[in-house]
């Protein structure tokens, strides 16, 4: 993952003549969406390369490591999304995963027997049965955005007029509350059990996609994560992505300068969901099955977690947390337990390392803000806002001051 | 501008501004114009009421009465009954729900269409919550007929041409000096989400057109070639120049100076006196400015307003106010808070 | 923001002439009674018992909001903790049933409280040392994660040393005994953990307006600035109000164990986020609006339950936030300062 170093600088250096510059960003903003695009390739043929050789090929077969890889690419999608709503416009969005819910459960509905029949429409069988209907999966990436925004800007609306912290709880809220909905409503959900024999992706050529091949799935999420990188870094260098740091930095002056700081936010908000919508189709057409438990609160946990320690704002490094840290928690944990099970290790043989993941994400969190709050991959702006505000708190002392008086006068 | 700037009609209306703090009068009944194309200024003694009344022009806190006119249109007063708007926004939605319900009850409409009833009402919730955000003028109005009136937020001025810098600089410190103007450019450019997620050749063309500008304005205030540095980094005086340029990104008729001069020195003062003035005679622009300090003022000003205590005390030309025993006493004689 | 104790200037200066004050004190009156009918005096006390144990953590949940303005999300862990730390004490003491003996139960009781609030206390004054005040000064969301990162590092630890089911904690009040009224049987551990929380609540408003250190905590939270200059010692108000904020919380956390007798780790997440409702609903910053709305998700869940919908409980209840936040974004009791209180 070296192109974290070679990504191209959006703005040269030192005084230009404004036209050259111009030019000159053009280039580079064009070249930047090539850059994705080819670190995506480099990145994509590189894995399953790895996933041959030795010290991995001694973990898992080389198939689940691909599996695994398509599972991370799930994570790196959904920490991309929350990266706008955390890291870029500074919102703590807590009950993530719940966007994440909403996208799978949605697909869920259009494309299983049984959400067909509480819809009261077959639509797997206007579509010629379980193997064809798969073909809905694409246009679906686009419902269940679509949903999960709309559900994104039920929540954000009342809540993001309100001060930012309130958002952090009412999203907490609504993460806690969604499975429960889901679980509670047994007639139109199937409860606990969830619903199954959800349709695999279809592509017309190339057929159905497969549960044994993991080949098609992880393709497809390259194609998804590329494309969701893509649609973040145009957004950040766009007028709206603007707007977005500016209320990070100072919310009041963003306002002063006509910044409508609420439909910006919720903007960011709904866009973070529709991420997470997308996620949700994905990971529910690859497991064809979806439950209640899938979506708990630690999945919206790890999820801020990824984004925490890769470096809020930083897009590729947050996509670099996510798979790393995934990649960690589901091979590398249970390598270690198989380990010291085997060679009977004291004391460490009766540690399970995987129970202790939550544990270990909780001092990560705490220790990285009070650390290193930039993250492992730091965004440049964001690192000199985090230490700034922390090292020379004189110099921010009247500005807060009269930021909280400002507000508490209204 | 021809002949005497004062003459011109009115951009700015205040009248009867009040503000309270608990028991405390902030601003006490204050009338208040501002003629098209002048110089004005606002002095006080510290605790005089300046900042407060500031901030009620600019939509920053309400005023407990009185309003603000700003080309006409009523932007600022004491809201009125805005509990009720969050009715308007649910009761739509509820009615349907209701309505709905009151169907699958008595059996007219089966499960699918409790659904798509159930649907419908969600998209109306969206929709009315989305327009209580977005907040366009026409629903404004709407809600006024209905009695709900809620004053202009700092944002809604910005729109309608009110600019303003900040007593302690507020620029974007990690942002560089063609950024933060840029981020004053926000409501002159057009591009919408679509045409960021897609790149869009009118958003380019847009961006490169904007980042041109935003080098212009840098000049205009003598920041020429600053462009790429860290808002951080610039010299004090820099910086206060780089917030008016940000403030003019936003093309306002009124641009309000909120103790432009503070912590600088002599020359910087003078260079900054040059600056107002040629934004009023090239720019065309009305400015009002606050002052703790009566000496930049002088200078420049067609016309000063004196705050002591809440109250104005004092209005008129430079000379007549300097003159005027209330103000001499207001700064010399009596303590003031 | 408001201070802590504002209420009463802010009450009275809101409830001008007319016929407004009376239907303040008539409205609450009604609800009270309608509950009354609707439940019946049993589940009338037990809403009380919940509402109680709710009040106790939405204390501090306001206390430290109206104090630096951070949600401290590992409160609702401080309550779990809390209950953790009573029933380790209890069973260590070797008790394991009821006891019928009164004054034996009274000294084991009021040690436990002790022993409880003393422990969590000094929890939380260390995680205010070491997590939340070296970001006092960092953007909003660094306290915030940090918080959510203690919350979870608070869970992980107990589930480390107490496993991911059920813990029983040792039901030291006997449950037979009864209290005969209106043809109704009221558990006295019912009544007498009323009384406690209310005898908390009390002790917490005169601590905030009668003493030196309340005063110092009030001026922080008007104005932490202005009060520095004045001579309050901030990082002491602050250690104090985070004491004060988690010894409650350990009081839930007793009262808990005494009231259901079993403890999970996860017990926190929820009871918190209920109690954070709780603080939102009666004005974040104000303590009796927190005791308040501690007592009205307590009303609301018990109603749940009688009506047939218990398992939707947390759905009601955040359904009650949504529209608190919507109709009232500062709560029954805070200032209304408008849309951007």
């Amino acid at each position: 993952m070296s192109v974290v170093s070679d990504l191209p600088t959006r703005r040269p250096g030192g005084p230009t003549m404004a036209q050259r510059r111009s030019r000159l960003r053009e280039i580079s903003s064009r070249h930047r969406s090539w850059s994705i695009l080819i670190g995506m390739i480099v990145v994509g043929a590189a894995l399953p390369v790895l996933a041959e050789i030795p010290p991995f090929t001694l973990a898992q077969p080389a198939n689940a490591w691909i599996d695994g890889f398509t599972n991370a690419g799930v994570f790196v999608m959904l920490a991309l999304g929350l990266n706008l709503v955390v890291g870029v416009a500074g919102l703590l969005d807590l009950g993530y995963a719940a966007f994440f819910a909403i996208g799978a459960y949605t697909y869920a509905y259009v494309a299983s027997p049984f959400g067909n029949s509480i819809l009261g429409i077959d639509i797997l069988g206007a579509l010629g049965g379980p193997e064809k209907a798969g073909i809905i999966f694409w246009p679906m990436l686009l419902v269940g955005a679509g949903v999960a925004a709309l559900f994104g800007i039920l929540l954000g609306a009342p809540t993001l007029r309100l001060r930012g912290d309130y958002l952090a709880i009412v999203t907490l809220g609504f993460g806690e509350i969604v499975p429960i909905v889901f679980l509670n409503s047994d007639a139109l959900t199937n409860g606990t059990n969830g619903i199954g024999g959800l349709a695999r992706p279809a592509l017309p050529i190339v057929g159905g996609f497969s549960g044994i091949d993991p080949w098609l799935y992880y393709l497809t999420m390259l194609g998804l994560v590329t494309v969701i990188m893509m649609f973040c870094y145009r957004l950040i260098e766009s007028r709206i992505g603007r707007a977005w740091e500016a209320i990070r930095e100072d919310e009041l002056a963003a306002a002063a300068n006509g910044i409508n700081t609420v439909v910006a936010k919720l903007m960011a908000f709904a866009l973070g969901a529709s991420t997470a919508g997308i996620a949700g189709v994905f990971n529910a057409s690859k497991l064809v099955t979806v439950s209640p438990d899938q979506f708990g609160f630690v999945v919206s946990f790890t999820i801020l977690a990824m984004v925490v320690l890769g470096g809020m704002g930083n897009f590729w490094g947050v996509a670099v947390g996510a798979f790393v840290i995934y990649t960690i928690n589901n091979v590398l944990l249970k390598v270690l337990n198989q380990f010291f099970d085997q060679t009977g290790f004291p004391i460490l043989k009766d540690i399970d390392f995987i129970q202790l993941q939550f544990l270990l994400y909780g001092l990560a969190l705490v220790a990285m803000m009070l650390l290193r709050p930039e993250g492992l991959f730091p965004n440049s702006r964001r690192k000199r806002e985090l230490h700034t505000a922390i090292t020379e708190p004189e110099q921010d002392e009247l500005g807060t001051a009269e930021a909280t008086t400002e507000e508490g006068q209204r | 501008m021809s002949g005497d700037p004062m003459t011109n009609p009115a951009i700015l209306v205040a009248s009867q501004v009040t503000r309270r703090f608990g028991g405390l009068v902030a601003v006490n009944k204050v009338d208040f114009t501002i003629p098209e194309g002048a110089i004005v200024s606002l002095i006080g003694p510290n605790g005089a009421g300046k900042t407060t009344f500031f901030n009620v022009l600019l939509g920053v806190i309400d005023p407990t009465a009185g309003e603000v006119l700003f080309r006409g249109r009523r932007m600022i007063a004491r809201p009125e009954r805005i509990a009720f708007e969050s009715f308007v926004w649910v009761l739509p939605a509820l009615a349907v729900g209701l309505v709905g319900t009151l169907l699958g009850a008595t059996g007219i409409v089966g499960g699918r269409g409790l659904a798509l009833v159930g649907f419908a009402a969600m998209l109306l919730l969206v929709a009315t919550l989305l327009l209580g955000i977005i907040r366009p003028v026409s629903y404004q109005k709407w809600l006024e007929r209905l009695g709900i009136f809620r004053s202009a937020r700092p944002n809604d001025m910005v729109v309608a041409g009110v600019g303003r810098t900040f007593q302690n600089i507020r620029l974007f410190q990690n942002m560089t000096a063609v950024e933060n103007v840029l981020i004053g450019m926000h409501t002159t450019l057009r591009g919408n989400l679509f045409q960021a997620l897609f790149n869009t050749p009118g958003a380019k063309r847009e961006e490169f057109a904007a980042e041109r500008r935003a080098e212009e304005l840098l000049a205009l205030v003598g920041l020429r070639g600053k462009g790429n540095e860290t808002a951080r980094n610039l010299p004090y005086g820099d910086q206060r120049r780089l917030e008016i340029a940000r403030a003019l990104g936003a093309d306002p008729k009124l641009l309000l100076l909120d103790e432009p001069a503070a912590g600088m020195n002599p020359k910087e003062t003078q260079d900054l006196v040059a600056l107002i003035s040629k934004l009023r005679n090239e720019l065309g622009l009305t400015i009002l400015l606050i002052e703790h300090d009566m000496k930049l003022v002088m200078g420049i000003s067609d016309r000063i307003t004196v705050l002591d205590h809440g109250e104005k005390i004092a209005e008129g030309t430079p000379e007549a106010v300097r003159k005027d025993p209330r103000v001499i006493e207001a700064y010399l004689g009596a303590p003031a808070v | 923001m408001t201070a802590v104790p504002a209420t009463n200037d802010a009450g009275r200066a809101r409830s001008g002439a007319g016929l407004r004050p009376l239907l303040r004190l008539l409205v609450p009156v009604a609800i009270v009674v309608a509950a009354w009918l609707y439940m019946g005096p049993e589940q009338f006390v037990n809403a009380m018992t919940r509402g109680a144990i709710y009040a106790l953590i939405a204390l501090g949940y306001t206390m430290v909001y109206g104090i630096i303005e951070l949600i401290n999300f590992a409160h609702g862990d401080m309550f779990m903790v809390g209950s953790f730390v009573s029933l380790s004490f209890l069973t260590r003491l070797g008790f394991s049933g009821a006891i019928t003996n009164v004054g034996l139960l009274a000294v084991v009781i009021v040690a436990t409280f002790v022993f409880s609030m003393v422990v969590m206390g000094l929890i939380g004054v260390l995680i205010e040392r070491f997590a939340y005040k070296p970001l006092r000064r960092a953007p909003r969301l660094a306290p915030l994660i940090t918080a959510i990162g203690v919350s979870f590092i608070l869970q992980n630890v107990v589930q480390l040393f107490y496993g991911p089911f059920q813990t029983n904690s040792p039901k030291i009040f006997p449950d037979t005994w009864f209290l005969q009224f209106a043809g109704a049987r009221i558990p006295i551990l019912s009544l007498f953990i009323i009384c406690v929380a209310f005898g908390m609540m009390v002790a917490l408003q005169l601590f905030i307006g009668r003493t030196r250190l309340g005063r110092s905590m009030r001026a922080t939270a008007a104005d932490r600035d202005a009060a520095a200059l004045m001579g309050v010692n901030i990082n002491r108000t602050i250690a104090i109000t985070f004491l004060i904020g988690s010894a409650l919380a350990g009081a839930a956390g007793v009262v808990n164990g005494l009231q259901y007798g079993v403890s999970r780790f996860d017990d926190g997440f929820q009871a918190g986020l209920k109690a954070f409702t709780a603080a939102v609903l009666g004005g974040i910053g104000n303590t009796v609006g927190a005791a308040l709305g501690g007592f009205i998700i307590g009303f609301i869940e018990v109603a749940a339950v009688v009506a047939g919908y218990g398992r939707w409980g947390p759905a009601i209840v955040f359904g009650t936030l949504v529209i608190v936040l919507v109709f009232r974004p500062a709560g029954l009791l805070g200032q209304q300062l408008g849309e951007r209180a």
